[in-house]
């Protein structure tokens, strides 16, 4: 950039309420430089979302009410115009990119519709104008084939494809301003490099600034150049993405730094938590609304604070930031992890799969032949006791398949699954129903899997009933007090209904009811995906915590590799239904071999601008295959950053190429 | 697509077997039979000879097995037997009344469509506001009170302000399209206004449950006026789930015009349904229950075509 950029939008002092008392945005000022990335960060409720929709006016009509404020854009002040004058400048001045690819687009409009529109109504372009636009715009967004691909629908198009198209809109009328809200969460990691690797470079090439609205700071740390911080509808913490970073000024920052798993660090520790929940909006701590959460919390932290500018140029609206600067209050260290109970000479084998098949049929209809969907393809694999291995994979990869298999919740198509040596798909349904306890789950998503309609109390008490685990209601409550106390909740508790609990004490309640059976093992399925970060922590630990207490064996599957490094002792990685490479948790991170390993951790970003820097992703091309017709030979090849023609011949078996450490390509050599 | 319609067309034969087996046998079950109610309906003594004569002209004295392969036979070659009661062809009978009721049923859903769409519009739109309270008044109305009193009110008033009474047969629409017009307006408005009830409730909550929809976030987003967005963007995805009602309700109306029918005096199948079960006429019963069947079976197939044609996320193949 040539000089300083000049301003381009300023927000000052934005308040919005919601039903006259709640105040989702307090008192929200920034501002953004033609051509910059601003990252707008904090967790769900923080009023993020809110912040970025209210300067689009787009907030649900008779909901939010703007409160306070003045959103200077490019010389006008938006919330003064009129509402015939804020539609031209939507879509024209300011575009906007939502979360949800699969639900933003309209499903019975043409896409090529839907990118010409605001090219109609903005600039008056005619029909055969606007379609040769449209053409441009796919290309630039990186979609072949455009001429034919403006007349398919939404659902003809991935995921991915959609938030490209989403993308494409947004530039249709060269905008000054894009505002991305979450615009890669739904998506899977190789897919999230790519579209924001095309964001940052289209916003670089035509000069667009770009607001960014994540909770993901590792996205934050490789795609901003500055970042504030929200918590509590208020910022708490701005300046440059590596100020920031290296040396946050507010102590929610800290924390927020310190309860990411890493990607980069091998941990040693337990992972530092931020304790407690964010406050009620509705009534909200009149100081500082960190505070009660707050390791360094002071008497004066019930004044309210004001940002101020700080030591590293950024601003922070903590009272105490000069003494955090200064180094003379530091946080707590970490408590060590707590000690695995592993054998000296390895781990006991508790749960093997032999070459694991399942196939499903899709499509079946009167006179139809259905297709096949090959979920899980020829996994072999072996857990240890008291281990944890991690099961990572892009979505459709047949990670939660995989373990909904060892559930007995889905019957293999082939196959043997042996706990403790027996299989348990040949065994007698008694057996099985013993099996059955044995095994439990975690799912991911606490607002669904609780019944709305028990209490906690019962859902925990349930299996004990079911099983006939304890005789008589006294002792049934005796113990789910005893489990609720082992997963932090206090007694009470059991009174409540799901609907009254944060996420992280549903997810602590969907833990107490898998407890609650005695189980050996446990398969969490996504347990802490749904979960902000300071929260994840706090599960992540409590896992870990009860994992050690009572000799558990987890099966952790998930998408997020960080999380998976952190708490895994081995890790497998999945695709297409088949395992690519399972070795111990460090050497896959730190030497991975299979090409899908390497694309998988580079494509996923690490919370540190200054390791971002100097990291150039590679970035896999196109999209996951479909399953329902994979790739001949080895599944990866479409996308294999190596693959040669051999590749489309062979169906590489995993082999052992370092001990203990197998990968299923036919391009890695053996090593000693 | 047309080898997905023929499939549908063959999928109605083992459909309408089913009916066609249920409801033979199950009027079997039912005590008493049209010879009684023909010769023993004003109490006078019968002798048990005529009785029988009767029973073994109509072909009653056989074993259900033999009557049921004997009202078979006949179907497949279309021939639906004779009236128990009437001696005249099923197939006639009904023919002679199908146009009146049908086109009650039709002009009924066209009346019910134009009022549903705007008050269902509307009410979502301005929800919560006066004019949803206007218009919920209007639809609970509907729902609440039986069309065939606002039938009565209709024609009471009819009389009474413009001396106008419904005539005693049908007007064909091609003899007298006017005459037509003015004797089945009132009978298709009264169960138009019901109807459009049932739909313009739907519509409503189907309007804003589409107007919560992401995609509506983005076509504001993109600046398209307010106007554009309700009308391109939201009304066609809401109207989806209106189809199905429409197609169902529109069977609905062919055999349930019953007590409309019998208020205005039209002479449609609905009344001859009703004729046909008070006199246990077993073959005109048969043969009404087997055209509702064909006709609600043919709505089904006409709704999820139209729904293809609005949505292309379903294709048939």
């Amino acid at each position: 950039m040539n000089g300083p950029a000049p301003e381009l939008l300023r927000v000052e002092d934005l308040s919005v309420e919601f039903g006259g008392r709640l105040r989702a945005v307090d008192g929200v000022g920034f501002t953004v430089k033609a051509g910059e990335t601003l990252a707008v960060v904090g967790e769900s409720g923080s009023g993020k979302s809110v912040t970025a929709l209210s300067l689009m006016r787009l907030l649900p009509e008779g909901v939010g009410r703007y409160a306070s404020g003045r959103v200077s854009f490019d010389g006008k002040d938006l919330l003064d115009l009129s509402p015939g004058e804020m539609e031209k400048l939507r879509g024209q001045d300011i575009a906007m990119i939502f979360q949800e690819p699969m639900t933003s687009l309209n499903p019975i409009l043409t896409i090529g519709f839907q990118i010409m529109e605001p090219l109609r109504i903005h600039l008056g372009l005619t029909g055969a104008q606007a379609r040769a636009r449209a053409v441009e715009l796919l290309g630039l967004v990186g979609i072949s084939d455009a001429e034919r691909r403006l007349d398919q629908y939404p659902h003809q198009f991935s995921g991915g494809m959609r938030q490209r198209v989403m993308i494409a809109i947004g530039l249709a009328c060269d905008p000054k301003l894009i505002i991305a809200d979450e615009p890669t969460t739904a998506l899977d990691v190789t897919i999230q490099a790519q579209i924001l690797e095309l964001m940052k470079d289209l916003s670089r090439r035509l000069d667009i600034a770009l607001i960014l609205i994540t909770h993901n700071l590792g996205i934050v740390a490789r795609y901003a150049d500055r970042v504030a911080v929200m918590y509590a509808a208020r910022i708490v913490e701005s300046g440059t993405a590596e100020a920031v970073f290296a040396r946050p000024r507010h102590p929610y920052t800290m924390g927020l730094l310190r309860s990411v798993p890493r990607l980069d660090r091998a941990r040693q520790t337990r992972l530092a938590t931020i304790e407690g929940l964010p406050p009620d909006l509705a009534n909200a701590p009149s100081g500082c609304r960190f505070a009660p959460r707050c390791p360094f919390a002071i008497a004066s932290c019930a004044e309210p604070p004001h940002l101020s500018e700080t030591d590293t140029g950024g601003l922070s609206a903590c009272h105490r930031w000069e003494e955090i600067a200064a180094g003379t209050i530091r946080e707590v260290p970490a408590e060590p992890a707590p000690a695995r109970l592993l054998a000296a000479d390895g781990p006991k084998e508790i749960m093997r799969l032999e070459k694991l098949s399942k196939t499903f049929e899709v499509g079946r209809g009167i006179g139809r032949k259905p297709g096949i969907v090959r979920a899980v393809e020829q996994v072999s694999l072996s857990v240890g006791e008291g281990e944890t291995l991690g099961l990572v994979g892009e979505s459709g990869c047949g990670k939660s398949t995989l373990g909904r298999l060892i559930l007995g919740l889905e019957e293999p198509t082939s196959g043997t699954i042996a706990f403790e040596g027996k299989d348990i798909t040949a065994a007698p349904p008694a057996e099985r129903r013993r099996l059955r306890r044995d095994i439990q789950v975690i799912f991911q998503d606490p607002f669904s899997s609780l019944n709305p309609r028990m209490t906690v109390g019962s859902i925990v008490e349930e299996p004990l009933k079911v099983y006939g685990l304890r005789k008589g209601a006294r002792a049934r409550g005796e113990r789910v007090r005893e489990l609720l106390d082992q997963v932090g909740l206090r007694a009470d508790m059991a009174e409540r209904y799901p609907h009254q609990l944060s996420g992280g004490q549903r997810q602590r309640v969907g833990i107490a009811r898998a407890l609650a059976m005695e189980p050996r093992f446990i398969v969490c399925d996504e347990a802490v995906s749904a979960l902000d970060v300071s929260i994840q922590g706090q599960i992540i630990n409590l896992l870990e915590r009860l994992q050690a207490e009572l000799g558990l064996t987890f099966l952790f599957i998930a998408h997020d590799l960080a999380v998976v490094r952190h708490i895994s002792t081995r890790v497998a990685v999945m695709y297409l239904g088949r395992v690519m490479e399972i070795a111990d948790r460090d050497a896959i991170y730190a030497e991975p071999l299979h090409p899908y390993t390497k694309v998988l951790l580079d494509a996923a970003p690490v919370p540190d601008p200054e390791i971002e820097k100097t990291r150039a992703p590679r970035i896999v091309n196109g999209d996951l295959p479909s399953p329902l017709s994979p790739p001949p030979g080895c599944v990866f090849h479409t996308r294999c950053p190596i693959a040669t023609e051999e590749c489309r011949g062979i169906i590489p078996e995993p082999r052992e190429i370092r001990p203990g450490h197998f990968a299923a390509c036919i391009k890695v050599e053996a090593q000693p | 697509m047309t080898g997905y319609i023929a499939r549908r067309l063959l999928m109605m034969i083992p459909t309408l077997l089913g009916v066609a087996i249920l409801t033979f046998f199950m009027l079997r079950v039912v005590p008493g039979d049209v010879v009684q109610v023909k010769l023993m309906a004003d109490g006078g003594m019968v002798s048990p000879e005529a009785i029988e004569a009767e029973r073994v002209r109509l072909g009653l004295d056989h074993s259900l097995t033999v009557q049921f392969l004997d009202w078979m036979r006949g179907i497949f070659t279309l021939d639906f037997g004779n009236s128990m009661w009437t001696g005249r062809p099923v197939a006639a009978e009904i023919a002679s009344r199908f146009l009146v009721t049908f086109q009650a049923a039709l002009m009924a859903t066209i009346i019910a469509v134009f009022i549903a769409v705007p008050l269902g519009t509307v009410s979502a739109l301005y929800r919560g506001t006066v004019l949803d309270y206007v218009v919920r008044v209007i639809t609970i109305g509907g729902l609440a009170l039986p069309s065939f009193w606002i039938g009565m009110l209709v024609l009471l008033c009819l009389l009474r302000y413009a001396h106008w009474l419904p005539p005693i047969s049908y007007i064909s629409p091609t003899e007298d399209p006017w005459g037509n017009f003015t004797q089945m307006i009132w009978p298709s408005m009264v169960v138009g206004y019901r109807f459009s009830a049932v739909l313009a409730r739907l519509i409503r909550s189907s309007l804003l449950d589409v107007l919560n929809e992401d995609y509506i976030r983005t076509a504001r987003a993109k600046g398209v006026p307010a106007r554009t967005v309700i009308w391109l963007h939201a009304l066609k995805n809401a109207l989806l789930p209106a189809v199905t009602v429409v197609g169902l309700e529109f069977a609905f109306l062919i055999g349930g015009l019953v007590v409309t029918e019998q208020v205005f005096n039209l002479n449609g199948v609905g009344k001859l349904f009703i004729q046909a079960v008070e006199h246990h006429d077993f073959t005109m019963i048969q043969g009404l229950v087997m055209m509702f069947a064909v006709i609600y079976v043919l709505a089904n197939l006409i709704v999820d075509l139209i729904y293809a044609a609005i949505d292309p996320r379903i294709r048939y193949r």
